[in-house]
């Protein structure tokens, strides 16, 4: 397998800190770090949410994230930039995903951050499934939302439209 | 050969997680079409949904994708990661 030194899929839990100043290393001419942590909630769809479980394409969600990141580096002018997304079993208030992005001025960052995270959630092949209070376990739906929230970059201009 | 897999509501669905077939098809729909052969929970998993997702050694790929010996396909739901 191919391995990408900015992508990470792990079971484990990442420490923010630690992951920025790996991100930094090495640099002096950054002058702004972007980062978005996602977390799990304890409700979904209006039902309570007791675990999480997420599945991934060995493979090809490396490929995709990795895609993605380039992408963002081709758009905007940008330092370093790094993902993690977590697989396996997890609770409500853990921290599920991080993207993390660093560049010389924060307007490149904050967008470049914020078009990874729209296109992971609709391009990197990861699926979510719910377990509710009672034991009920469901496959989570793709939002409508989140494909719209891509859709906003396809413009081709380096802001959302 | 060429190698199949099934990932989230689909290998629940279809009861499996990958399989070997014999290469005798020239793109995804012909696999596709021969797989819904099995009954009806193939057909609405793959012949019949709208919102089927392809891909072909690790590309996102679609019906018309040409196929080849050693290739891995991978049929799944709409993504939901993040």
């Amino acid at each position: 397998m191919v391995d990408f030194p900015f992508i990470k899929i792990q079971t484990e839990d990442f420490d923010l800190t630690s992951e920025l100043k790996q991100l930094r290393a090495g640099y002096t001419d950054i002058g702004a770090v972007v980062s978005f942590v996602g977390t799990v909630r304890d409700i979904n769809e209006g039902d309570d949410v007791a675990v999480l479980e997420l599945e991934h394409y060995p493979g090809m969600t490396e490929k995709a994230l990795e895609n993605i990141r380039l992408q963002a580096h081709a758009r905007w002018s940008l330092e370093s930039s790094l993902i993690i997304h977590r697989i396996g079993k997890m609770y409500p208030t853990d921290q599920i995903v991080l993207v993390a992005v660093a560049s010389r001025h924060r307007e490149n960052a904050f967008y470049a951050a914020h078009f990874i995270m729209d296109y992971l959630k609709t391009n990197a092949p990861f699926w979510k499934k719910e377990t509710l209070p009672n034991g009920q376990e469901r496959w989570v739906d793709a939002r409508i939302s989140d494909k719209e929230a891509e859709k906003r970059w396809s413009a081709n201009l380096n802001t959302i439209s | 050969m060429i190698n199949v897999l099934y990932f989230a509501s689909f290998r629940e669905m279809l009861g499996q997680a990958n399989e070997q077939l014999p290469v005798g098809f020239a793109t995804v729909e012909e696999l596709i079409h021969q797989l819904a052969q099995r009954g009806e929970v193939w057909q609405q998993a793959l012949l019949h949904n709208q919102n089927l997702q392809i891909a072909v050694n690790h590309d996102v790929a679609h019906r018309t994708t040409l196929i080849k010996a050693g290739d891995e396909i991978a049929f799944f739901p709409p993504v939901t990661g993040g």
